[in-house]
């Protein structure tokens, strides 16, 4: 299945000496419906399993599907804000497969009529506009969610038997699939991760669905080959399966360019292929071959009725579309006032809708930028968890910074706040509480330290008689030291001149 | 007391009604009548007599407490076997469902429980209603009660005989290319396939989407009707499913005048391959429908003769699919390939439906996933629906001439069991005049016009009507019921 | 298209539709089939004669836009649910061990 002889991975500059990338992305977003996309059952995360069950997501014979009409709705608007074209009759079809999370054995899908078609969407790199263009967006349905039992932990590989869940199973999916993405080989894999992060950010504005890729609602594919740098000859594709993150979906691009140079530089022939994505070190792996023999028998879905959107219907609701996002980005920057290095920075580490929700719930824009940016971002990149899917808020982190405003902490405590709320102990208040955080503004506690502080550093003390108050930060140093950071420095430099005066 | 057993559902439903009779009798006596001839017909794969005689006791109940009830409340009724039930088995005539019992029901059985229906048990019929004979049931083929070494017709074939054998004065089938009016012209008894989307299907396991229909079968045309309307009307769980008033069926029903009517002769549903006996009697029907005082007009349908060359495409590839929900997983036979003591869910799927489908099942779903395989899609399903298209424009153009249209429903009698086992082909032509209309989605109905004069058996004509215009085929079929009376069979003839 | 069906063509379509065919089915079918299909595929030639402007019908009744409110119904309890169900565990519907990757 995979190459005959394992190739060594090129370094991906030095790949990019000799040969060209083409991507292609397909994103699947789990709608926010509140039902199934053929029938009512419930679709919350977590439930127990087969508790979200009707004879249609189960496949039982009889069952009939019927279109939730908000399913259609949310992908016109998808396909509205994705500039495309939206059909004006189109069917479902099925996709005939055999596989057991599949309770049908066919997934009812979108063929060769997809509901949209033919758009676009423009993502900001460093500065840089890139366009992309998306071929289609259509309707589909979910898989159910098997657990693998026995052998290595839930793998598949090795297992005895399967347990099946189709609490999952019939969920509204829409895919959308973008053309050829041709960009400088250097930015491919920024492109490819900024056009998943705006796609992310449009679902929200669009309140279609809660795009979480940590959870799966928003799941991404990797189509890439190589050609050689000039040719107009396309290479053979390999399809890197649901990368779970941003930041993977950047490491995914570099592997596989890596790993095609390798294949190529050797002479080899890249092997058509699904690639599984590994987080742990950023590898990809054989899936499974892509062959001639894979033949999905579409043919259109006779148990729906085509989907035939009337124009009045798609005016409407593109009178519902949020501000397209090189609009919005503008428009924020000037109200934030953010530096043109502030926003690129921003936009890149994929922060511009966490800093939108900080601000909104009460933060100052640069506060906001100051933690997303810094501290957060710090942790994203240690832990390689998505900014977005760290464990806190954007209400969370105003929050924080309204302690700050009032006083109760400062910037080092917040710090502290920081992990406390990351590691689940509860709200900033909570955490605050809980670990004893706030700062000492209390002029008792205060006014001992200080005392003892002169008392232990005399030399110091005479210093600031002396009026050379510079030597102040000694004595509020020791302050601090004695109160573990918790002091109110101000008010720590006020009572020791005021001491020494 | 005269036999319940023979009487039709309408003259069942007045005594009911008038308290002569009660439900609970009227159950019973069917109940002793299945026990009585159904060793030999086999109609039944599963009876249902405490189910049937608790409903019966409901209505009863309800009645005496001076209930306003529905016409057919307390007036047992057979279920084809391909309808879910909940409570009873629900097969598909398949090993593969053995012993399946739905958590949900059928709408159409909601529908007939809503109405105070005792159901007596789920009838026989061709695996997953594939087949013109009742042969291809797993659970061994029902039988003609005019003889009950022939074939009763299929795929209904199971309701045909258990109403022509007064087992039950009604009773559900489905029919995708016939299998309500063939069987119904086999066994000398009044079947109708509804316009497609005037009856629910949800519920109803699946053969080809685009063609199946639920509808009645019963003794008389006026009974047909009165169960018409029980099952019919929107069902927002069927997209399929028209949303419009149900035509006047019964109203239609009680009519049956035919003077003015213009009716339409089907010049290509006749000559080579059509019974002499059974021409015999049809040129008589059309006759006597004449001299009642209708119009008749030859017409002509040429793409009509190309309609089991593209059923038989359209319907494979749609079983293909449908079928495929059938893998041993959820539901159903699971059965491990011989030799392997660690079988993946592979090669269990692929073991379970070798095991589990018949011949003709294979067949067809081995058909169909050839006619829908890349490479062929346009050759052959893309063609067969364009077909279809021209067959509807076929209808379209002998309808601005004529009311209805009519032809023999089958161009043979019921045949010996057996007698066309070896060739599918053979077997595949019998439906000759059924198909088009389901290809179509136009409606149909067969009504008995007498016994052949070469072999003995029941002869059925079918009259078939736009869609929507399904009280049409009532009114014609009420018309010649009087003109030509129904065979009436006196004693299962074994 | 008259399309001779060999055996291995068989084996191929019982594989895509998920059957272990038997040798003898194999030889079975792979003798009726190309009598079914030479009889189908007049469809081609009549499709052919009718000119090009014959729309396929894949719905015998012409409507559109069937759909359904976003609002919760009642399924199946999950005791329903597994009720048909050839083996179960926790909850869930229990099945051989899956060789093959996801589509």
């Amino acid at each position: 299945m995979s190459t005959p002889t394992k190739t060594p991975l090129v370094p991906f500059d030095d790949a990019l000496t000799r040969y060209e990338p083409v991507m292609g992305l397909e994103v699947h977003v789990e709608l926010g419906t509140r039902t199934k996309m053929f029938c009512g059952c419930a679709t919350e995360f977590g439930a127990e399993p087969n508790t979200q069950v009707c004879p249609v997501c189960l496949g039982l014979p009889g069952a009939l599907p019927v279109v939730n009409a908000k399913a259609v709705e949310s992908a016109i608007r998808i396909g509205l804000a994705l500039n495309c074209e939206i059909a004006e009759w189109c069917r479902f079809a099925r996709k005939n497969y055999f596989y057991p999370d599949q309770p049908k054995n066919f997934q009812t899908s979108q063929y060769d009529e997809p509901i949209a078609f033919d758009g676009y969407t423009d993502v900001e790199v460093d500065g840089e506009v890139y366009r992309i263009e998306i071929e289609r967006a259509h309707m589909e349905e979910d898989t159910g969610k098997s657990l693998h039992v026995g052998g290595a932990t839930g793998r598949i590989h090795g297992a005895d038997h399967s347990l099946l869940d189709y609490n999952r199973a019939g969920i509204p999916l829409i895919e959308i699939v973008t053309r050829t993405i041709e960009v400088p080989g250097d930015k491919a894999p920024a492109v490819a991760r900024a056009y998943v992060n705006q796609l992310r950010d449009l679902m929200l504005a669009l309140g279609v669905s809660d795009a979480r890729m940590d959870q799966g609602s928003l799941r991404a594919d990797v189509n890439l080959s190589l050609k050689p740098t000039g040719s107009s000859t396309l290479g053979t594709r390999s399809e890197t399966k649901n990368v779970n993150s941003f930041r993977s979906v950047e490491r995914a691009v570099r592997y596989e360019v890596g790993r095609h140079a390798g294949i190529l530089d050797a002479g080899q022939k890249v092997v058509q292929e699904t690639r599984h994505f590994h987080e742990s070190d950023g590898s990809t792996s054989s899936g499974r071959e892509k062959s001639d023999a894979e033949d999905y028998r579409y043919f259109p879905e006779p148990d729906l009725a085509p989907v035939a959107p009337s124009r009045a219907w798609v005016d409407e609701l593109r009178g519902t579309l949020p501000e397209p996002p090189s609009e919005r980005r503008k428009r924020l920057q000037a109200e934030w006032e953010f530096s043109d290095l502030d926003m690129r920075d921003t936009i890149g580490a994929g922060a511009l809708e966490l800093i939108v929700a900080t601000v909104e719930a009460g933060a100052a824009p640069q506060a906001a930028r100051k933690w997303w940016l810094g501290e957060l971002a710090r942790r994203s990149n240690d832990t390689g968890v998505d900014l977005a899917a760290l464990p806190i808020t954007p209400a969370q982190v105003a929050g924080i910074q309204a302690l700050i405003d009032a006083g109760k902490i400062n910037d080092k405590l917040a710090r502290d706040v920081f992990d406390g709320v990351l590691a689940g102990e509860g709200t900033p208040e909570e955490v605050v509480a809980s670990r004893g955080l706030e700062v000492v503004s209390d002029d008792g506690a205060l006014g001992e330290a200080v005392d003892r502080a002169i008392e232990a550093n005399p030399d110091v003390a005479d210093k600031i008689r002396d009026g050379k108050l510079q030597a102040a930060g000694a004595l509020i140093g020791a302050v601090m030291k004695e109160m573990r950071g918790q002091a109110d420095a101000g008010r720590v430099r006020e009572l020791i001149l005021e001491k020494l005066s | 007391m005269s036999d319940l057993t023979r009487l039709h559902a309408s003259d069942l439903a007045a005594q009911l009604a008038d308290g002569s009779v009660t439900s609970v009798e009227a159950t019973q006596a069917q109940i002793d009548r299945i026990a009585a001839v159904d060793g030999d017909l086999n109609a039944f794969l599963h009876v249902d007599a405490e189910g049937a005689l608790a409903t019966a006791a409901d209505v009863d109940a309800r009645r005496a407490a001076g209930e306003s009830l529905p016409t057919l409340a307390g007036v047992p009724i057979a279920v084809k076997d391909l309808i879910n039930t909940v409570g009873q088995p629900t097969t598909a005539g398949s090993k593969i469902l053995e012993g399946w019992v739905p958590p949900y029901d059928a709408t159409v059985v909601t529908r007939l429980r809503a109405a105070g229906l005792p159901i007596l048990g789920k009838t026989n019929l061709d695996e997953f209603a594939m087949g013109s004979s009742n042969e291809h049931s797993a659970y061994g083929p029902a039988r003609n009660p005019w003889d009950t070494g022939r074939i009763p017709g299929g795929s209904s074939g199971g309701s045909a005989a258990a109403v022509a054998a007064f087992e039950a004065p009604l009773a559900l089938g489905t029919d995708t290319g016939g299998s309500i009016r063939q069987p119904g012209a086999m066994t000398g008894i009044v079947g109708v396939k509804p316009t497609y989307g005037g009856v629910s299907r949800y519920g109803v396991i699946a053969m080809a989407s685009s063609l199946d229909q639920v509808g009645p079968m019963a003794r008389s045309v006026l009974d047909a009707a009165l169960l018409h309307e029980v099952i019919a009307g929107h069902d927002p769980r069927d997209s399929t499913s028209i949303d419009a008033p149900v035509p006047s069926v019964v109203e239609a029903a009680r009519r049956g005048d035919v003077a003015g009517l213009r009716i339409g002769v089907v010049r290509e549903f006749a000559g080579e391959g059509f019974q002499p006996g059974v021409q015999r009697r049809f040129d008589e029907a059309v006759a006597k429908l004449a001299d009642a005082g209708a119009e008749i007009v030859e017409v002509s349908c040429p793409s009509f003769t190309h309609g089991i060359a593209a059923y038989y495409l359209v319907m494979p590839s749609e079983v293909s699919s449908n079928l495929a929900r059938f893998d041993a997983m959820r539901y159903g036979l699971r059965v491990s390939p011989d030799g392997n003591p660690s079988p993946s869910a592979e090669q269990v799927m692929a073991a379970t439906r070798d095991a589990g489908f018949g011949d003709e099942v294979k067949r067809r779903i081995i058909l169909g996933t050839y006619a829908l395989s890349s490479g062929y899609y346009d050759a052959y399903y893309g063609s067969a629906q364009k077909v279809r298209t021209l067959i509807a424009q076929d209808f379209t153009a002998a309808f601005e001439q004529v009311d209805v249209l009519f032809s023999p429903t089958a161009p043979t009698t019921a045949w010996r069991l057996g007698e066309k086992s070896d060739d599918p082909l053979a077997m595949y032509l019998e439906d000759v005049c059924t198909i088009p209309a389901n290809l179509a989605g136009v409606p149909g109905i067969n009504v008995p016009i007498g016994l052949a004069d070469d072999s003995g058996l029941p002869v059925g004509g079918q009259f078939l009507a736009p869609a929507q215009a399904d009280e049409r085929l009532y009114n014609a079929g009420a018309a010649l019921e009087r003109l030509v009376p129904a065979p009436v069979l006196e004693e299962v003839v074994r | 298209m008259s399309s001779p069906l060999s055996r291995e063509d068989v084996a191929h379509l019982a594989s895509l539709a998920r059957i272990s065919l038997s040798e003898d089915e194999l030889d079975r079918l792979g003798a009726e089939l190309p009598a079914i299909l030479d009889h189908v595929a007049a469809v081609q030639g009549v499709v052919e004669s009718a000119g090009a402007d014959v729309a396929p019908m894949s719905h015998p009744v012409p409507i559109t836009n069937v759909f359904r409110a976003d609002e919760p119904s009642p399924g199946l309890s999950r005791d329903e649910a597994l009720s048909g169900a050839p083996a179960s565990e926790e909850d869930r519907f229990l099945v051989p061990k899956i060789l093959g990757e996801e589509a």
